[in-house]
């Protein structure tokens, strides 16, 4: 049996917390510097893929249909992998793990998030478009001041859930060498031997952000109420 | 830097032999913490409906705390971090008998568990309490109206979220590798090291993996309009990973 002692967290809190959770400090890393751009550009991306699931053109919908279909078939840990070794091929010089931790992200939850985007216009009743055409506005003027600002109110709730989602993900970026929060853990720990502590430790500082973003998303819900 | 296409290292070599061993433990794998997930999942529903506060506080804990932190995380926690704090007879067992691969299995199947916990109680929430009410109302006993009614329902509702929930297992299982267990992916990595052709490996097993999916999926869809009440529409969607 072996005694626990939570003191190497408290020992070790900085490179822990500023380096691996914020970033900051002598290495490339930080789990909420890559989860923030993550989330961002794979929405951005995502919204794109879940209108281009609904257009009309077959040429659009087909691609962006079998986009979704190939990533949501296959592991984030494969994806992290295939850009690990494309992207330097493919652009011809050395990329850094953030980048291509980055890239794998927000292509991968795209896919995800374009679901839910799809789901969200969907959502909104077919009476909007039509008279919102019958007033006179054109396809994209309906599109960005009648049907996105509804569907963004029903997609919160599961749009919230898939930003959890890809938090927790972000801790996949360790295996390529990235210092996020897991990586820093898995640091101190070659050096102190102390797994049950650090890794419990971790899981809290996950959860504590994970949970207080569920708990917002539940506040918006019902603040915002049924649409 | 030119990259040079050599699909033939796939079917020379040990590339295939690996890529099928590697197929059987993520089977393996995930088929064990599925079940584990399951019996989890169900138990950890049972008890947040329970009337006794203390078993709902535990299973509400469970439920919150282990589907919210990154599976990497449990991977490397059950994998180093619990074997030190068992006794030495159970240590040694598991230390001779592949620590990394139940070390996996415990991890997927209690994090999937607190996952499958939700979909069952948002399942049995969808269905309305007048039901079990009508079935009294009709002259059957409580446990008559679970199993000749409220269950039928309930399990035709689970379906699509369970089965998207099951894909996430399947997926997810390749997190297995950081713990060195030689699944799918990691066998994938392998052909990768001893070849040096990357794009070629990694087509390969993202195949495998594909098909996986789409074969599973179309199973299940399948099921669920053969078994689909017509008249009742069912829509539930599957929380994504």
């Amino acid at each position: 049996m072996v005694m626990l002692d939570f003191g190497v967290v408290w020992r070790n809190l900085p490179f822990l917390l500023i380096q691996g959770f914020l970033g900051f400090g002598n290495f490339v890393g930080g789990t909420l510097r890559l989860a923030i751009p993550a989330i961002v550009l794979g929405f951005v991306l995502g919204i794109f893929i879940g209108l281009g699931r609904l257009a009309p053109q077959a040429w659009i919908r087909l691609p962006a249909t079998l986009y979704v279909e190939f990533f949501r078939g296959v592991p984030l840990v494969m994806v992290i992998f295939w850009m690990w070794f494309i992207m330097p091929i493919v652009l011809q010089t050395a990329i850094p793990e953030f980048g291509v931790a980055l890239a794998a992200f927000v292509i991968f939850e795209a896919a995800y998030l374009g679901e839910i985007v799809r789901a969200g216009i969907q959502s909104v009743p077919r009476g909007q478009v039509e008279a919102a055409t019958a007033v006179g506005l054109t396809g994209a003027q309906t599109m960005r001041h009648v049907v996105l600002p509804q569907a963004l109110k029903n997609m919160i709730p599961s749009l919230v859930t898939q930003f959890i989602v890809l938090f927790k993900d972000t801790s996949l970026a360790s295996i390529i060498g990235f210092m996020d929060l897991t990586k820093a853990a898995q640091v101190v720990n070659n050096r102190e031997i102390r797994p049950f502590e650090l890794y419990l430790f971790i899981a809290v500082i996950y959860w504590v952000c994970t949970y207080s973003m569920s708990r917002y998303a539940r506040h918006l819900e019902r603040r915002l109420g049924p649409a | 830097m030119k990259y040079q296409f050599n699909w033939s290292v796939l079917w020379s070599g040990q590339s295939g032999q690996w890529l099928l061993s590697g197929l059987i433990l993520t089977l393996e794998l995930s088929v064990l913490a599925w079940l584990m997930a399951v019996v989890l999942g169900t138990v950890a529903g049972a008890f947040r409906t329970a009337p006794w506060k203390p078993l709902r506080a535990v299973a509400t804990f469970y439920v919150e705390f282990f589907r919210n932190v990154p599976l990497l995380v449990w991977m490397f926690f059950w994998y180093f971090g619990v074997p030190p704090l068992l006794p030495r007879a159970l240590q040694d067992w598991v230390f001779a008998h592949s620590l990394e691969f139940w070390a996996a299995v415990c991890a997927l199947g209690v994090y999937s568990g607190a996952r499958f916990s939700e979909v069952l109680r948002s399942g049995i929430q969808s269905i309305p309490r007048t039901l079990i009410e009508a079935s009294v109302a009709s002259g059957l006993t409580v446990a008559q109206a679970y199993r000749h009614v409220i269950l039928p329902i309930a399990l035709r509702l689970i379906i699509p979220p369970a089965t998207s929930e099951s894909l996430n297992l399947l997926k997810n299982s390749s997190v297995a590798l950081t713990i060195s267990v030689a699944e799918l992916t990691f066998q994938t990595r392998q052909i990768e090291t001893y070849t040096a052709k990357a794009i070629e490996a990694l087509t390969a097993g993202t195949l495998v993996y594909l098909v996986l999916c789409v074969t599973i999926a179309s199973i299940m869809g399948w099921v669920e309009r053969r078994t689909a009440i017509p008249g009742l529409i069912t829509g539930g969607r599957g929380e994504s990973r």
